[in-house]
């Protein structure tokens, strides 16, 4: 597993953290296992600094977070740099009002939901998750924070997976990620 | 055992976090009154000193995992954990967690569901919190404390920030004490 160009010295024991799980949850998929991670409190902590260090001074409002591992690394970062935190859900599991946006899987779609009234036109916000693969789950998160008005600022990620292209996918927005899950 | 019952009576940040808390009648059956605790996350002062009551309460336990319940334990557990030097171990839906797992199964109204933890995750001995964000029937966390006592961990507490009337006058769940913010909020005009 590679660390990012340039390095802060944190990146290679974070990178290091990381499990990797053949064939989950089908054949051929090498699965980044970020649960190890939370288990070193360190790198756990370096992990939550790092973003919190690059995002305090850009007057982020919101951290949005993606279900469900987005809710282990948004909420900490939200609280850090004095922002709200905005859990991105999966359909029916939010009980107010929402609004859905639906995104391509590779069979199917699937949908993602944010409660009404949780952000605010001119609002700037922070999407996060633990990885991205092909961009589709952002791209949707980015969409829906759009559609209120909100300022995309940044996506960020713990890990990269760079063969699936997420990056290019999401075109203007830029991506931030600690590892390449090379 | 509530918080306002155990050193912060009067505690005007617990009057806080009550109110931020909205109620969402009717979800999701009728007959529920959902305590939606996604507005307490909007206010970043409630949020924070929800955080801070459970880490004032738990930094000197000598506590070195914090287990978190899917998903909205998720929201609660990582903070806490990391601002007491704990690890944080989820507790996942069947089928989530890629690696080996041990399995509790638990009752629902109507039927059974499970929960999973990574095999590996806890050792022997250590001293563990579980966190999720309500408390109704117990259980949820009755399963999470099965899971962490059958490989060897010691459930110091859990640790909710609701808890619903079911478990008032409760001090205990499967002998392991309870600790809870605030109680539920009827439905009121102004959310």
């Amino acid at each position: 597993m590679a660390g990012k160009d340039g390095q802060d010295p944190r990146i290679q024991k974070i990178s290091s953290a990381i499990r990797v799980i053949p064939d989950f949850p089908k054949p051929g998929i090498m699965f980044q296992d970020i649960t190890t991670l939370l288990l070193d409190t360190k790198a756990f902590r370096d992990t939550i600094d790092l973003f919190v260090e690059r995002y305090k001074d850009k007057n982020i409002s919101v951290v949005a977070g993606i279900e469900a591992r987005g809710f282990i690394f948004g909420p900490p970062i939200a609280l850090a740099i004095g922002a709200k935190f905005v859990p991105m859900r999966k359909p029916n599991k939010l009980p107010g009002e929402v609004i859905s946006e639906e995104y391509s899987l590779e069979y199917g779609t699937d949908k993602m939901e944010m409660h009404v009234g949780a952000v605010e036109a001119g609002e700037r916000a922070l999407i996060i998750d633990d990885l991205i693969a092909t961009g589709g789950t952002l791209c949707a998160a980015i969409r829906l924070l759009e559609r209120v008005g909100v300022h995309v600022v940044e996506c960020a990620c713990v890990i990269e997976l760079p063969e699936l292209k997420g990056r290019d996918r999401l075109g203007d927005k830029p991506l931030f990620v600690l590892v390449d899950g090379a | 055992m509530f918080a306002a019952e155990n050193g912060l009576k009067g505690d005007p940040r617990l009057q806080a976090i009550s109110q931020a808390i909205r109620v969402v009648p009717h979800f999701p059956k009728p007959g529920i009154m959902f305590q939606d605790i996604t507005t307490l996350l909007l206010d970043h002062k409630a949020f924070k000193d929800t955080v801070d009551i459970f880490v004032d309460r738990y930094r000197d336990m000598g506590i070195s995992v914090v287990a978190g319940v899917e998903a909205r334990g998720f929201m609660f557990g990582p903070s806490i954990a990391l601002a007491i030097g704990a690890k944080f171990v989820p507790l996942r839906k069947p089928r989530k967690l890629p690696g080996e797992v041990i399995s509790e199964a638990y009752v629902l109204e109507y039927g059974t569901d499970c929960l999973e933890m990574h095999v590996g995750a806890v050792q022997t001995g250590e001293r563990a919190l579980v966190i999720d964000d309500l408390v109704a029937t117990g259980g949820t966390l009755s399963a999470a404390i099965r899971l962490l006592e059958r490989v060897g961990a010691e459930v110091i507490e859990c640790a909710c920030v609701i808890g619903l009337p079911e478990v008032k006058g409760q001090c205990r769940l499967n002998g392991k004490p309870l600790y809870i913010l605030v109680e539920p909020r009827e439905i009121d005009n102004c959310c």
